[in-house]
């Protein structure tokens, strides 16, 4: 079931080298202040990545993303970040290409896993990428107005290019931004805008790419049956899409001939946003990507931005007790997100709320705990650059404020204990004992939205999916961070890739929780009293450079590619602000693995990739 | 056997479902609106069953750290020294760490010089966009803001009341002492004493010693200046100390109108948690 | 439904006061349809954002929102009474969402859940997100927090319940849905270069001429600052508007308006407002005792009194032991 063994790892510096004596004329080192890896010549790209990939080993292609360099480089750059599954760091090799007329030829036949990532480029920062199937818009719709990544392109409201804006202070006369721009004067409508017959253009496109010529299928024999194909749009309101995800399918019967992920019904402009905020900012809005997950996201964009901190003078890495408590509170989130995965993949096989109840009922514990610590149950906001926001508190207790509150006081370490060595093994074996064995749902899922591991590192997917593939992959392992290194669990694997494996490995990430969980809680008491905070500043001053901060969030690996272009006392913010989202990325495969199977088998193997739309449409 | 594990599975269900009534019959009559079950409810305890709070008639008391939107502090109105004042010296730091940018401060300024004043003039907070990161009380160097527990602010119409000005945001400062005590004591130990930095300074200045804060005299008020008038003198002590043993506060309030947020009463908070004092003694 | 003219339950055998006409029996009437209206609110199981996670923990088994007959969440809008907007509202889903409100059936209620829903919330600067439902759709109850925790979603819908509590069937404004003819469906809007709300079409049409010819469009004057509101006395702030102001007409409406209010003080004799000078309000001695006896006498809100209010937890105190 387990596999812990971390074959040779791959010495990034030795592959650079190969790299460049195979292609000595279309490699360069990026000298940049604060930059690794790779220059890639953009004419050479796909040669190099096929050498990468096949060549060294560098089997799995975990981020690609645009960055627009105006005013410092003027062009723009893709940004790639390979590995190998076997373990170990990224291979980071670049591309540029001038402003105008960008064009990157496409990495779709190396990498699969590229597909979404080159299509939200293209639709975000205007990078065109020749040799794509299907280059169309993927977070906005067709018809809209110019790429909003780029750098001199602004929204509506826009006020400034960096918070905080100094609209609101001192002399901040409060306005809301609709009265002030009602109708977005950053909005340029073509000249050629005829509103009489303006239409959306925004669904034809969709369509367009699933090749619905026939109408009818003659199926040679006049005999047989004939068969019309049928376009079945599911979602964005849909109750087991878990969210504002659409899907148009279409069908043969009952069957599935082709499906196509219609996402950005939340594009909250996340990355745009991230731009604008100082460092610190972004945190809260990290709470918003994986929703369900906070602690989690907030971990990851710690780590990255602790990577570029540490670069400059001043730096105090975080205390041994603030690791411990980030890996409490990561964990915590895992069981949390798990939980709830099960729950809802249930509800979406038809096991309408029950299951999904129960598992709600011991989350709630658990957000008790959040509440108490962090001072929200979602929103958790508790990690900074350095540390923790708090430490636990000594009494998990409330103070009645309103008419009719009840007050609870428990100690928290007794109610942390409590929770991991009775309640939630106890509620882990209760969903297996309720569940596991059941007729209707091994029906329902064994062999059903099969993924083989091939494909599953092609398709970039991650985290629970990829595991249940049979790839023994996880960040905590393979590239490991914070104190997960001395701690003792294992990587689930299951082979099966099929859904009722990936309901498996779920519940077996849960136990490996559960076995950390109680590693911490030792080291907790031992390191009662440490300080956990960070140096309290509001505005670090972050060096130049870039980073790549990835943790293994519940739903697979979770990446922020940040680059800090600003120097020591210009505006501390942010160039470039990427958040590799492991629901985004593992829904490439959503097409591949229902093809063939019936529409009702949609939802499940939806329920099972287990996405949050926050993240997916970010 | 076909069949097995459903059957194991609906065993799970028909659990639940019996312990719910097991806990019906174990706090006959108490399961509900009493202090004493909730606490059990709402742990950890080991047999499951049904855990719902009955909230208007209870609700669940949100822990000290809790955040909902903002509010200013500023000093009771009983203060011997500046009643009402604020405690925002209109720094801008909460502005400047607010992500979604949706504080406004416009900085006080003395009418007569047209200088900077420490005291803001307008004060904003849209709590249309407010994301209740809580930075601005966590940034404030002056522990002048802090994040409110009242999450009951449901409205019928967002134009008037969803940006809270100045007169809105401000709460005195017994209202944080008393939703988050542990807090509010970290803090002024962190500040040297319980009062705002400023009237320390001026005490530092007449020669008066400032008391290190503790849970003890977290209800004190300073001894007021020669200058300022002459405060009425504080509830009555005696009486509220020999009052009877006290009940649990809820069953206490258990008022009918679970809607109605009750009118915030400083001095009988006061005297219920010394009287609750002198009980423990 | 649509057949039952309501005027007709006034057409008894009893002669009816003119006066009285229309009331009577809708008055009762309307309770009980309110009361069953308000116990079955099923809001549409529809979930945008992180609001809607809370929206689902409060429908699970802590919260529990059936307590109050919304158990039943349906997908379907045309099952659902109520729409709870739960989370961010991009511009690409608004128009689903205003096609799903169009679809479901009267009467219907909108509740707008979070800071997002509400105005726009912390992404609102976000060229891709409405600055709140309601631009597009009638909101009835706002509920605000990021997200709001399940006990402020139900405290919201208990105000909806009030509301819907409070309407009535004699007054069309409040149920609309019963009016002549089909209702008016929202207006889809349409997704061109950015989103474009139907109802402004107009508007649109002459902007993009004028960008066509080069001009300038769209840039409104900053409105007003949002005064703050000074808690002065009344009775000060007015006597000061009148020094203040310079227009001769306002200048007599103030003064007015002041002799007004001078008589109804008058009228009102010892009850005098709080912002009354010194000498005319009751001495604090004199207050005590009626404050103790009547303190809802006192005209307004009566001061804040702490002898009577401590006398008062003592009674309590007094009573339990
Ligand atoms: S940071 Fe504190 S003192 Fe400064 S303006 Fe904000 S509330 Fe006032
Ligand atoms: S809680 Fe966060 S979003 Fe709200 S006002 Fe404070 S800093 Fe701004
Ligand atoms: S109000 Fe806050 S929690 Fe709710 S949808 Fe918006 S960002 Fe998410």
């Amino acid at each position: 079931m387990t596999d812990n063994a971390v074959v040779e790892q791959t010495d990034t510096n030795a592959a650079i080298a190969v790299l460049k004596e195979k292609f000595p004329d279309a490699i360069q080192d990026d000298t940049r202040e604060g930059y690794q890896g790779i220059i890639v010549d953009k004419n050479k790209l796909v040669e190099v990545a096929t050498a990468i990939r096949d060549e060294l080993g560098f089997d799995y292609l975990s981020s690609a993303t645009g960055v627009d360099y105006l005013g410092i480089g003027d062009h723009l750059e893709m940004v790639y970040h390979a590995y190998s599954t076997n373990g170990g760091p990224a291979l980071v090799f670049k591309a540029q290409t001038p402003r105008d007329n960008a064009e990157i030829p496409s990495l779709i036949d190396v990498w699969p896993g590229a597909d979404f990532q080159e299509r939200e480029a293209w639709d975000l920062m205007g990078i065109r990428f020749s040799g794509h199937p299907n280059l169309k818009r993927i977070l906005l719709w067709e018809g809209f107005n110019g790429h909003p990544l780029r750098k001199d392109w602004k929204e509506a409201y826009y006020e400034q290019d960096h918070k905080p804006f100094d609209s609101r202070w001192p002399g901040g006369h409060v306005y809301r931004a609709e009265e002030r721009n009602v109708y977005g004067k950053n909005v340029a409508y073509p000249d050629d805008l005829d509103l009489s017959t303006l239409n959306d253009v925004s669904e034809e496109s969709i369509y367009s790419g699933m090749g619905l010529g026939v109408s009818v299928q003659n199926l040679g024999n006049s005999e047989h049956l004939q068969t019309d194909r049928l376009i079945v749009n599911m979602g964005p309101h849909h109750p087991s899409t878990h969210g504002v995800f659409r899907m148009v399918v279409s069908l043969n019967g009952e069957t599935i001939e082709s499906l196509e992920p219609v996402m950005g019904y939340l594009h909250r402009n996340h990355e745009k946003i991230g731009e604008r905020n100082t460092f610190l900012h972004n945190m809260p809005f990290t709470d918003r990507l994986d929703y369900i997950s906070s602690m989690g996201n907030n971990h990851g964009y710690a780590l990255a931005v602790e990577q570029l901190l540490s670069q400059g003078a001043r730096w105090t890495p975080p205390t041994y007790r603030a690791e411990a408590i980030r890996v409490l509170m990561v964990e915590l989130t895992r069981i949390v997100n798990h939980l709830w995965a099960i729950g809802f993949l249930l509800n979406d096989l038809g096991a309408f709320f029950t299951p999904a109840l129960y598992a709600i009922a011991e989350r709630e514990r658990i957000l008790d705990f959040f509440e108490a610590t962090a001072g929200s149950r979602m929103m958790c906001n508790y990690m900074r650059f350095g540390g923790v926001f708090k430490d636990i508190p000594e009494r998990i207790k409330s103070v009645a404020n309103l008419v009719n509150d009840m007050v609870r006081d428990f100690n928290t370490m007794d109610y942390l204990t409590e929770l991991i060595n009775e309640r939630l093994p106890r509620a882990v074996d209760e969903l297996d004992q309720f569940l596991t064995d059941s007729e209707i749902i091994k029906t329902r899922t064994v062999g059903v939205g099969y993924l083989p591991p091939e494909m599953a590192i092609a398709y970039s997917a991650a985290g629970p999916l990829l595991r249940a593939s049979g790839v023994p992959y996880d960040v905590r392992r393979a590239d490991p961070y914070s104190i997960y290194p001395e701690l003792d669990f294992d990587v689930a694997v299951r082979y099966n890739g099929d859904i009722y494996d990936r309901y498996l490995i779920r519940l077996d990430e849960i136990r490996e929780s559960i076995r950390i969980l109680k590693q911490i809680l030792p080291r907790l008491e031992r390191t009662h009293g440490e300080n956990v905070f960070g140096p309290k500043q509001h505005t670090p001053r972050v060096p130049l450079g870039e980073a790549y901060g990835r943790v293994e969030n519940p739903k697979g690996e979770l990446g922020y590619y940040v680059v800090s272009a600003g120097d020591e006392k210009g505006p501390q913010n942010p160039w470039r602000y990427h958040v590799r989202a492991p629901s985004f990325i593992n829904l490439t495969a959503l097409g591949e693995m229902c093809k063939g199977h019936k529409v009702a088998d949609v939802v499940a193997i939806l329920g099972s990739i287990d996405i949050v739309l926050g993240e997916t449409d970010r | 056997m076909y069949g097995k594990g459903i059957a194991k599975g609906l065993f799970v269900t028909f659990k639940h479902f019996f312990t719910t009534y097991v806990d019906d019959i174990r706090y006959a009559g108490r399961k509900y609106l009493h202090q004493e079950n909730f606490e059990v409810r709402q742990g950890l305890r080991p047999n499951g069953g049904a855990y719902t709070v009955m909230y208007p008639e209870e609700k669940i008391a949100v822990p000290e750290r809790f955040r909902f939107t903002p509010f200013l502090v500023v000093e009771d109105a009983d203060h011997p020294e500046r009643p009402g004042e604020d405690w925002c010296t209109s720094c801008g730091i909460c502005a400047k760490v607010c992500p979604p940018q949706c504080i406004w401060i416009v900085r006080g300024t003395n009418p007569e010089t047209g200088r900077p004043v420490p005291q803001p003039d307008a004060f904003y907070i849209d709590t249309d966009i407010c994301m209740n990161c809580g930075f601005c009380a966590e940034f404030c160097p002056f522990d002048a803001i802090k994040m409110d527990h009242d999450y009951e602010m449901a409205s019928y119409d967002r134009t008037t009341v969803h940006i809270h000005d100045k007169k809105r945001l401000s709460k005195p400062v017994s209202y944080w002492k008393n939703i988050a005590p542990t807090s509010a004591l970290e803090e002024a130990v962190s500040r040297g004493q319980w009062e705002h930095n400023d009237i320390a300074k001026a005490m530092k200045k007449a020669g008066q010693p400032t008391t290190a804060p503790t849970i003890e005299n977290m209800w004190l008020k300073p001894e007021p200046s020669a200058k300022a008038e002459a405060p009425e003198p504080a509830a009555p002590q005696a009486t509220a100390k020999k009052a009877a043993p006290s009940t649990d506060k809820p069953a206490e309030t258990t008022a009918t109108s679970g809607d109605k947020k009750p009118k915030f009463d400083k001095q009988a908070m006061l005297a219920k948690i010394r009287e609750k004092k002198a009980n423990k003694e | 439904m649509s057949e039952l003219d309501l005027r007709e339950l006034n057409n008894t055998e009893f002669p009816i006061p003119a006066d009285m006409q229309g009331n009577v029996a809708i008055t009762s009437l309307s309770k009980l349809y309110n009361w069953s209206r308000r116990s079955s609110l099923w809001p549409m199981l529809f979930g945008l954002a992180c609001c809607a996670i809370e929206m689902i923990a409060t429908a699970a088994a802590r919260y529990d929102f059936s307590r109050f007959g919304m158990e039943v969440m349906r997908a379907s809008p045309r099952q659902s009474d109520l729409m709870i907007v739960s989370g961010t509202v991009t511009k690409k889903m608004v128009v689903p969402i205003v096609r799903l409100y169009n679809q479901m059936p009267e009467p219907k209620y909108v509740l707008a859940m979070g800071a997002c829903a509400s105005g726009g919330g912390p992404f609102k600067e976000g060229y891709n997100v409405v600055s709140g439902i309601d631009k597009y759709l009638p909101v009835d109850v706002y509920v605000p927090g990021c997200p709001p925790t399940p006990q402020a979603l139900i405290y919201g819908m208990i105000a909806l319940q009030k509301k819907i509590d409070g309407q009535s069937l004699a007054n069309m404004d409040d149920v609309p849905w019963y009016g002549v003819g089909p209702a008016e469906p929202a207006p889809v809007p349409i997704l061109g270069p950015d989103i474009i709300d139907p109802r402004q079409m107009d508007l649109i049409r002459r902007q993009a001429e004028m960008a066509a010819a080069g001009k300038t469009f769209a840039i409104r004057n900053l409105p007003e600052p949002i005064k703050v509101e000074k808690a002065a006395p009344k009775a000060a702030a007015a006597k000061a508007a009148v020094a203040a102001t310079d227009d001769p007409a306002k200048a007599e409406r103030l003064r007015k308006r002041e002799e007004a209010l001078a008589r109804k003080r008058a009228a009102q004799g010892q009850n005098a407002p709080a912002a009354e000078p010194a000498g005319e309000a009751p001495t604090p001695a004199q207050a005590a005792p009626v404050a103790e006896a009547a303190p809802a006498e006192q005209g307004g809100k009566p001061k804040f009194d702490k002898e009577a209010m401590m006398a008062k937890i003592r009674a309590k105190k007094a009573n339990k032991g």
